[in-house]
């Protein structure tokens, strides 16, 4: 079917991609904007390594076409981290407490605890675990990264 | 593991939604939050010429509080249902459903006219509008209709929509007076589909008698199913979880079951958990019924 040529909104910058409406939010960003900080795994929806951020709430990126996401704010997990190379609260999390591995699964877990520590700045064990149960890690497993999650919380928020 | 070609459709009314289902036809879908459609169409389980995104129909979002009724344009996110203070107020049973539908990130983007219009059966929405005996409001080419929500599910992902029919709004009547209601479920983890689930309402009178009873299954059958012998039992009995025989009960609800075996379940083992999950529901129920 015709290519469209959409303006998108990504990580405060204005993206110009030409793309069928079948191509994923997911693959405009890693194929036509050079993103491939967002991972792709299951493609359907079931593994969260695709999270972004659509107006600041997290969402499966291969779950969304590229064209419906005309018109709002795209974060990836390229725009969570300070423009100076130093990581943001939730990746500094991660990495003092051994909350990855392979690395494959990070960029969705980053993105769905920054969302979920921004609306939730204090959940209980089980709110954290539920709120993280949307996101699959096939190697570290989860208990570094419930403790990333209490780091950033203790330390003050996901900024 | 990518859709197959398509021709998208971004109207901004439902009037011109409507015109393009009836141009297109059985070729035509809708795409809402697309959390059920976009893998279907991933998988290639399904290919359709058209998709008609309703994203940008702003008629087509929001909650709106009418007499005796609350009205959910069918476009509404889950995420909006479960902030949504006119809901939790007056249909408490869809604010307590809201957080088992999958996880926030499907949330963020599910609509509840998709999740109805869908019709999975081991979804919340369908079998909660079911025991609540919602109205959906209906477009189509020959203009509105309702559909009570006892006719609207037909079988597994079926409805009775017609291919060039929009799902508009769904309307669940509210209970007012001394009421109580709870949905329970188990599912593997968190978000994931029920193996099975079970959602209840009650209502006491000033003598504490209940005078209005629902109850409703998910995941044992083609369709939510609703317990209606269950619910004749409860009518006229002390509302007290401790005057209510909650094993005859889960028994009059459980007894014409017939859910099938998949992988994760047997469908003895479904039965037999339609019956613990009835009276947990119940309990909750009637307890806040009675202590409220």
């Amino acid at each position: 079917m015709d290519e469209q040529t959409l303006r998108l909104n990504v990580n405060g910058e204005v993206r110009r991609v030409t793309v069928e409406p079948r191509v994923t939010l997911a693959d405009a960003l890693r194929d036509e904007c050079g993103l491939t900080g967002t991972h792709l795994a299951c493609e359907h929806g079931v593994c969260g390594a695709c999270t972004v951020l659509l107006d600041g709430e997290a969402v499966r990126s291969c779950l969304v076409f590229a064209v419906q996401a005309e018109g709002a704010a795209i974060t990836t997990i390229e725009g969570l981290s300070p423009s100076d190379g130093s990581l943001s609260p939730v990746q500094q999390a991660f990495r003092d407490c051994h909350g990855l591995q392979c690395g494959f699964c990070t960029p969705g877990f980053v993105v769905s605890m920054t969302a979920l520590l921004r609306e939730q700045p204090n959940p209980s064990d089980e709110e954290l675990r539920v709120g993280l149960s949307g996101n699959l890690c096939r190697c570290t497993g989860y208990q570094g990264i419930l403790g990333a999650a209490r780091q950033v919380i203790e330390a003050g928020g996901a900024g | 593991m990518k859709a197959a070609p398509f021709a998208y459709h971004a109207p901004e009314t439902v009037d011109d939604v409507a015109g393009l289902l009836a141009a297109h036809g059985d070729e035509a879908k809708i795409l809402a939050g697309g959390q059920s459609l976009i893998p279907l169409l991933a998988l290639r389980l399904a290919r359709f010429g058209h998709l008609v995104d309703i994203n940008r129909v702003p008629e087509l979002s929001g909650v709106t509080s009418e007499n005796g009724w609350v009205r959910v344009a069918a476009g509404t996110r889950h995420r909006v249902m479960e902030r949504d203070a006119t809901v939790a107020g007056r249909v408490p049973l869809l604010t307590r459903a809201t957080p088992l539908v999958g996880h926030f990130q499907i949330r963020n983007r599910g609509t509840v006219g998709g999740a109805l219009a869908h019709a999975d059966p081991a979804a919340e929405y369908p079998a909660v509008a079911l025991a609540l005996e919602a109205s959906l409001e209906v477009r189509g080419p020959s203009g509105p209709r309702e559909i009570p929500a006892a006719e609207f599910f037909v079988g597994t992902w079926t409805t009775s929509l017609e291919p060039d029919e929009l799902l508009v709004a769904a309307r669940f009547p509210t209970w007012e007076g001394r009421c109580g209601f709870a949905v329970e479920e188990l599912a593997r983890r968190h978000g994931d589909f029920a193996i099975v689930g079970a959602v209840c309402g009650v209502r006491v009178d000033e003598a504490g008698v209940v005078d209005k009873a629902a109850l409703g299954f998910f995941g044992v059958g083609a369709t939510p199913i609703r317990a209606g012998d269950a619910e004749a039992a409860l009518i006229g009995r002390q509302g007290r979880v401790t005057a209510v025989d909650l094993a005859e009960i889960a028994r009059l609800a459980t007894r014409e079951l017939a859910p099938s075996d998949d992988l994760h379940a047997t469908g003895e083992y479904r039965r037999e958990l339609a019956s613990v999950l009835t009276e947990r529901a119940l309990t909750r129920a009637l307890s806040e019924a009675t202590d409220g």
